[in-house]
């Protein structure tokens, strides 16, 4: 039998979420940042992510009572820094954004059982959604990571 | 016939068993013209390429109505896709239609739902002018309608199987565009995704369509797709969904009738979803129709099946549609 591999739906505690609300969101935020600029250029190409460009976007974790505010500059992604205003916020449980990123939930779905909360520009959130399930991994995985390949017999 | 919106839903399509994936270019060329969403030449060239090897195929959409200042566009679409090496062009315009079948005489032509031919009397025209070689029937037939029409015509009779419903009038409907300015028949968008707002609203959520309040969610009410055919109106004191509700069509039911009858293919409604969607209802579809082909009479469609479709499903109800209807 073949173990099933699919994320665990699950909530974390509240009293988790109540400590991790009183931490600094910005390191989280940070390493957001800096994830997305890694992709840039690898993952998905600068044209791609260009009507990004300018706006800020807060990603909320609700069960971890966590929100990571980000945003889109001409030199790579930042920490969103108070007061400003989120032109995009996208609000669901850690389990889902983990079976959204492992494609194993469909957002719409998700969105229809009232998981996944989008807010303020939704066309926006369209083109990042629609970027994201463009990405086609398996050759992205292909070419950033250098697996070795079968070694050719010797001449 | 399985939906994709991008190379990842391609793909995710072909591995699941689909033996057709249609799907579009990035541009109003075709009724899924969302921010994002869809191919150009070198991501449908692999896409093509991808399914190909697998012994699978692969048409294009191109099933808007070209505006005059912009056939051009649409003719240069046509050439695209021939030339990228697809297996059929789906088309509703008789102007690309024709201009397809002059051009490209080699080229499969199927035509679309958005031109909405139900009898077989307007199909056997398309054939008889563009050699057409399948139609695909508008949501509004009863299942003896389908029959009736499959029986007179030389056509090949496709039929929608799976996946939201709308008011149904494909090609005709002027509501998006009556409040947005854009219609998927002539901009290839029904509610384009900048006139559309969620907002937080109490314990809820309101819509908003271009500013105006089409719906609001309480609690934990399924929200459908923020189109005005399934806003919920004040009629006469009472607020309800006065044109549409937000269902989902399902006949995995009536799959041996639908066989029986000659259907040749069946559709799955949603480019706009996710690589995610595409795989589980591709998955689910494919194991249906393989176990009817095996034993029609002996079909009763398993309950996984269907809690599979459910929770893909746009709102609360799945219903046959137009299918069944047992009255006269």
């Amino acid at each position: 039998m073949i173990p099933d591999m699919r994320t665990p739906r699950f909530t974390i505690p509240s009293p988790v979420a109540r400590i991790v609300a009183r931490l600094p969101a910005a390191p989280p935020a940070f390493v957001l940042a800096r994830a997305l600029d890694f992709g840039v250029g690898r993952v998905v190409s600068r044209e791609q992510v260009a009507p990004l460009q300018g706006k800020r976007f807060a990603l909320v974790v609700r069960d971890l009572g966590l929100a990571m505010h980000v945003e889109s500059t001409p030199a790579g992604f930042r920490v969103a820094r108070a007061p400003y205003a989120p032109d995009l916020t996208v609000a669901a449980t850690l389990s889902d954004f983990i079976a959204l990123a492992r494609r194993e939930e469909d957002p719409d779905t998700l969105f229809f059982a009232r998981r996944l909360a989008v807010e303020g520009d939704t066309e926006l959130g369209l083109v990042l959604k629609n970027l994201l399930d463009g990405i086609d991994w398996r050759t992205v995985l292909e070419r950033i990571v250098p697996f070795p390949g079968p070694r050719r017999p010797a001449a | 016939m399985c939906p994709a919106g991008g190379l990842p839903a391609l793909k995710a399509a072909v591995d699941h068993g689909a033996d057709c994936v249609y799907v579009g270019f990035r541009d109003e060329t075709n009724a899924r013209a969302f921010a994002g969403l869809n191919f150009d030449d070198a991501s449908l060239s692999e896409g093509i390429a991808y399914a190909h090897r697998r012994g699978r195929k692969v048409l294009v959409a191109l099933n808007t109505f070209p505006s005059t200042a912009g056939f051009a566009r649409w003719t240069r679409a046509v050439d695209r896709a021939a030339a990228l090496g697809i297996d059929a062009a789906i088309c509703a315009d008789a102007a690309l239609l024709d201009y397809a079948a002059r051009t490209h005489p080699e080229l499969r032509l199927h035509l679309s739902v958005q031109a909405s031919a139900t009898n077989h009397e307007a199909i056997e025209w398309y054939r008889e002018r563009f050699g057409v070689r399948r139609a695909v029937l508008p949501r509004v037939l009863s299942l003896a309608q389908v029959e009736h029409t499959i029986a007179r015509t030389g056509v090949e009779i496709e039929v929608f199987g799976y996946g939201s419903l709308c008011v149904m009038v494909e090609g005709r409907c002027a509501l998006s565009s009556y409040v947005t300015g854009e219609s998927p028949n002539c901009q290839g968008v029904c509610s384009p995704a900048k006139a559309v707002r969620w907002e937080p609203h109490a314990n809820g959520m309101r819509t908003r369509l271009n500013g105006f309040l089409i719906d609001a969610f309480e609690g934990d009410e399924r929200p459908g797709y923020p189109t005005l055919c399934k806003g919920r109106f004040d009629v006469g004191g009472d607020t309800y969904y006065a044109l549409e509700e937000p269902t989902s069509l399902n006949t995995l039911d009536m799959l041996p009738e639908l066989m029986r009858i000659g259907v040749a293919a069946i559709k799955i409604e949603g480019r706009q979803r996710s690589p995610a969607y595409v795989a589980q209802v591709t998955r689910t579809w494919r194991a249906a129709i393989d176990a009817c082909a095996r034993a029609p009479a002996a079909f009763v469609a398993d309950r996984r099946w269907h809690a599979d479709l459910d929770a893909l499903a746009e709102g609360q109800t799945q219903t046959l549609g137009a299918y069944s209807r047992p009255w006269r």
